[in-house]
């Protein structure tokens, strides 16, 4: 049976495209990338009311929430020698999604703030970075990576000693964090910069990560 | 025999009851081990490691400990009540997983800073902050308008049937209802009867019990 390609509507730069992307390289997939006018909202519509990237389409079945989206591609796609979401075994299956929702919850309202204030808005928005809000932002970063410190000292990986979707939802904001001015960071969480090290020599990642270079001003 | 099953925090917490909503929903037999939030038993070096972040819920299944509320629900459903993480067919799983995302990133916060902003701020002896109550309220105001759409093409969120979607929605929704922005559902006929719908399910008026209006705070808020 022929899978048609999927389509995933965004720009590879966005950061949960990117999230989305990574997946579909990781499983194998076929898939389209149409850009879209962000601005001009074209995509909104009944199916994606919010109007966000990425939106995604397999046949008849429209999604949003890159999260979801890429939940559905990596069930979709999943082989014995590709399951990144382990939803056959209980225990792996949780802690997939423990380390998922800290990436959400936890890790992530950490680190973007740093992407936007120092990455973003600057060279996409012609505004000033706000240190205050940096340098809060690190500090509960530092906090969060002491935690990631101790998990990686026990395993190569979040869930557990094998790759998931749990560490890929790390990577697009992390991969931007590394062209911020505090990318050494990393280096005081020798585990942490260790597990990163290891998530961007796959090949997934970088092929991903070629399409998002940010560009210098 | 004690159950298997341990939920470690403070009930009144939505976060908590979130947990417990889906135990409930899925029969599972469990025990609540109280904890005190004033008592900062979250800091204490045994509940640090259970989960590291000092965060309730923390569910114990045998030999698994899980924390973050949403991965506590799907490990519950997975194992007890797939149905209702949309299990009979991808399509139905990624519906599910839109409008928990959703849950997740587009209504907690806003009503979440409501909830917080009218309801707690007397009980810490702060003073509400009336435009950052208006800048959620407007968010809500547009989520809103997209649950009305969506809940008139289909029964529930992620489609015809009941899920972790919707049920995801109750514990923050239960003290958001008792705000005076509760007229965003009212005023909303669609999103309402799915309210009204969703407040009547025995397990929902059970995780109510543990979930006073006041959080607990009772009488203190006085001083």
């Amino acid at each position: 049976e022929t899978m048609a390609p999927v389509k995933v509507f965004g720009p590879a730069m966005s950061t949960n495209v990117a999230r989305v992307l990574v997946c579909l390289e990781e499983v194998g997939a076929e898939y389209e990338v149409v850009d879209i006018d962000f601005k001009a909202m074209e995509h909104k519509s009944p199916e994606h009311p919010f109007g966000q990237i990425p939106a995604f389409q397999d046949g008849d079945l429209l999604l949003f929430e890159s999260r979801a989206i890429a939940r559905y591609v990596l069930r979709k796609y999943k082989k014995n020698e590709v399951d990144l979401l382990r939803e056959g075994d209980l225990k792996e299956a949780a802690m997939v999604d423990v380390w998922t929702e800290v990436d959400a919850h936890t890790y992530n309202p950490a680190i973007s703030p740093i992407v936007y204030e120092c990455l973003i808005n600057p060279l996409m928005r012609g505004l000033p970075t706000n240190q205050t809000v940096v340098d809060e932002s690190l500090e509960k970063l530092k906090k969060v990576l002491e935690v990631y410190e101790a998990r990686l000292s026990k395993h190569d990986y979040l869930a557990g000693d094998f790759v998931s979707f749990a560490d890929l939802n790390h990577f697009p904001y992390t991969f931007y964090f590394m062209a911020t001015p505090h990318a050494a960071l990393f280096d005081s969480y020798p585990h942490v910069k260790a597990w990163w090290e290891r998530i961007m020599a796959r090949p997934a990642v970088k092929k991903l990560a070629a399409q998002m270079v940010p560009k210098k001003p | 025999m004690a159950p298997a099953v341990k939920v470690y925090g403070w009930a009144m917490s939505p976060f908590v009851a979130r947990a417990l909503l889906c135990l409930e929903e899925a029969g599972v037999d469990y025990e609540l081990v109280p904890m005190s939030r004033e008592a900062g038993d979250h800091r204490q070096p045994d509940f640090l490691a259970r989960n590291p972040f000092g965060q309730v819920p923390v569910l114990e299944d045998g030999d698994l400990t899980i924390f973050e509320s949403r991965a506590v629900a799907r490990h519950v459903l997975r194992n007890h009540k797939p149905e209702l993480l949309g299990s009979g067919s991808p399509e139905s799983a990624a519906m599910v997983d839109v409008w928990l995302e959703v849950e997740a990133h587009q209504h907690q916060t806003p009503a979440g800073t409501i909830v917080m902003q009218c309801i707690l701020t007397p009980f810490l002896g702060c003073k509400r902050d009336q435009a950052a109550i208006d800048e959620n309220a407007a968010k809500l105001t547009k989520l809103f308008d997209v649950y009305e759409a969506r809940l008139s093409a289909s029964r529930y969120l992620a489609g015809d049937s009941l899920s972790l979607a919707d049920l995801s929605h109750f514990p923050l929704m239960r003290y958001f209802m008792d705000t005076e922005y509760a007229s965003l559902v009212e005023e909303r006929p669609h999103v309402k009867a799915w309210w009204e719908e969703l407040k009547v399910r025995p397990a929902a008026k059970r995780v109510t019990e543990f979930m006073p209006p006041n959080f607990g705070f009772g009488k203190t808020a006085e001083k």
